[in-house]
């Protein structure tokens, strides 16, 4: 399995109800399944990933959820995984939204396009950047909402919704440390989250 | 797990015969939702495929409104095969190289079964309108006993599209513990008001038909044709889409191109409609139309989520749905109600709507993008850890 689906998994807790948004092939789910207990399910939009995960024994719904959630009840799951696809998202605050009415916790990760070398991109060439973790160009990335940490960070704020302290990944999709864990917003090449609704002041 | 890639290929079963068995005696009759009992009960059906020593690889197909046993193969001639012929067989979706596959017709139906047309042991004419009422439930418990008698201990899945969706959905809520999956094609849980409509209309085109006689049309040898040929005539529009028909009738005519203004047959789709109301008067009854249909109408299994959802939280069948774009029979979102009410019960369940411009017929045609995702379903079926086979049938 790649790294990053790893640590992500890494951050589900064992014997969850696991809703996987953009489940690929399945490969994250059949992890927490088979291996950790989970329960899940996918919804993937794509018809040759929707085959890949029904050959693997993985029950996924076909669906585009830049039209919501509307197959799952409020509630009906522990966790949501959003891995690497709020930023191919049309609507990323209503894909956000949709995800916490169905579950309390979201695990949220992506290319954080606050990176200096993507900075540098830009500043120095004059061209939208081309990050390594994604590496198509603007007019043939799915990427159509890229945003950094500090963006997502004020999304999530902006729905209500509160954020432990991301994950850093490094290229390789495995943790990372150094000056990336310590300034992520320029340095890191990619982040997860755990999101949750924001208890309100007081219970912190 | 390689992936089938064309499923629409692969071979026949080759000849089959339809069997007989009388299933269910006075000690032990089947009995009813109504209460009413019924002993014996003459099931037709045939089988694919061989079973294995455990009596685990058994796949059941349950029929929809106007099906028979004969799903798969042929009687002889080879250019005449059974109405499911492209999906079960030889490196078809239904694999019959592994599964073992059961088709039989249904309670109250007329290709075999006990139904209407049936002989009445304690008045030795045919039932009639006297035949009891039966339920979907009902319809499957026939089938869990022509199980028991085939030495099926478990199904590796039971498989359904429209009435028959409904029966399989019925068998994996009750009996959980009987099924490893459980396929719903264009399926529902319930009808809505315009497909009770349908159902009315055409109950009410056989039960004014003169020769209807209150079902007993059989005793003084006629038959409501007119009736029951509309009926079909009306239920065939319904499995077909607007663009279907536009496609393969448009405003035609059946001769030339000069209309010829007048009531008789003239443009193309009313001379089809006619063909089919014909066809199906050769094989089907008037009164197991009005009982099957009635079953569908009252079929409601999440109508009382208190006690449906209990079983839905023992429910851990793994659920394949599919729907088609151009159905408006059972359109997408009645099959989304199902996917949504599994969901919310942690059942598994993969779902997808079918690109086709073929209606609610579309689950009997070789549509790739469906057969694929019907053989790599099955193709997993009882291979999910977790499952043990404590229960029997």
């Amino acid at each position: 399995m790649r790294l990053d689906l790893g640590v992500i998994a890494d951050m589900v807790p064992a014997g969850s109800r696991v809703l996987d948004l953009g489940c690929g092939d399945g490969a994250l789910l059949e992890e927490l399944i088979r291996r950790r207990g989970c329960q899940g399910q996918g919804v993937e939009v794509s018809s040759e990933a929707f085959h890949a995960c029904v050959a693997r024994g993985i029950p996924v719904v076909a669906a585009d959820i830049d039209e919501g959630l509307p197959d799952f009840t409020d509630g009906s799951f522990d966790v949501v995984v959003l891995s690497h696809t709020l930023q191919a998202t049309r609507r990323p605050a209503l894909v956000l939204r949709e995800m916490m009415r169905v579950a309390d916790t979201g695990i949220v990760s992506f290319v954080n396009y606050g990176h200096i070398g993507l900075r540098l991109q830009l500043l120095t060439r004059g061209r939208m950047p081309v990050p390594r973790l994604a590496p198509k160009r603007w007019f043939e990335t799915a990427n159509i909402h890229p945003c950094s940490i500090l963006d997502f960070e004020s999304l999530v704020r902006g729905q209500g919704l509160v954020t432990d302290q991301p994950v850093i990944l490094a290229a390789d999709g495995g943790p990372a440390g150094g000056l990336a864990a310590r300034r992520p917003n320029a340095f890191a090449l990619s982040a997860a989250y755990v999101v949750r609704r924001d208890p309100g002041p007081g219970v912190r | 797990m390689p992936d089938a890639l064309h499923t629409d290929v692969g071979g026949s079963v080759g000849p089959v015969t339809t069997q007989h068995v009388k299933l269910f005696d006075d000690p032990h009759p089947l009995e009813l939702e109504s209460g009413h009992r019924l002993a014996p009960v003459e099931v037709a059906y045939e089988t694919y495929g061989e079973l294995d020593a455990n009596g685990t690889n058994a796949v059941v197909i349950c029929h929809a409104l106007t099906g028979d046993a004969h799903a798969a193969g042929h009687h002889g001639d080879p250019s005449r095969s059974g109405w499911w012929d492209n999906f079960i067989g030889p490196g078809k979706p239904v694999d019959t190289r592994r599964l073992f596959v059961v088709c039989a017709n249904l309670l109250g139906g007329c290709m075999g079964t006990t139904g209407p047309s049936s002989i009445n042991p304690e008045t030795g004419e045919p039932y009639g309108l006297r035949f009891p009422l039966f339920t979907v439930g009902d319809l499957v418990e026939v089938h869990r006993a022509l199980m028991r008698h085939l030495g099926v201990t478990r199904l590796r899945a039971a498989i359904g599209g429209s009435l028959g969706g409904m029966q399989v959905l019925h068998w994996a809520m009750e009996f959980p513990d009987e099924l490893d999956a459980a396929v719903l094609v264009c399926a529902t849980s319930r009808l809505s008001a315009q497909n009770i409509a349908f159902s009315a209309v055409a109950r009410e085109a056989i039960m004014r038909d003169p020769n209807f006689h209150g079902g007993d049309y059989q005793r003084i040898g006629v038959r409501p044709d007119a009736g029951l040929g509309v009926a079909r005539m009306m239920a065939h529009i319904t499995y077909l889409s607007e663009e279907g028909m536009r496609e393969k009738f448009g405003r035609r005519l059946q001769n030339g191109t000069t209309p010829r203004f007048g009531f008789d047959v003239d443009f193309q789709v009313e001379s089809y409609l006619h063909h089919q109301g014909e066809v199906f008067l050769r094989r089907f009854d008037a009164n197991s139309y009005l009982y099957l249909t009635r079953a569908m109408d009252y079929f409601d299994p999440f109508r009382d989520m208190v006690a449906a959802g209990p079983k839905l939280e023992a429910l851990r069948t793994p659920f394949l749905v599919v729907s088609f774009d151009s159905d408006w029979r059972f359109d997408t979102a009645h099959s989304r109600e199902i996917v949504q009410i599994l969901a919310a019960h942690r059942v598994p369940v993969t779902f997808r709507e079918i690109t086709s411009p073929h209606g609610h017929d579309s689950f009997l045609l070789v549509i790739p993008e469906y057969h694929r995702t019907v053989a790599n379903f099955l193709r997993r079926a009882g291979a999910e850890p977790g499952f043990t086979h404590a229960a029997g049938i």
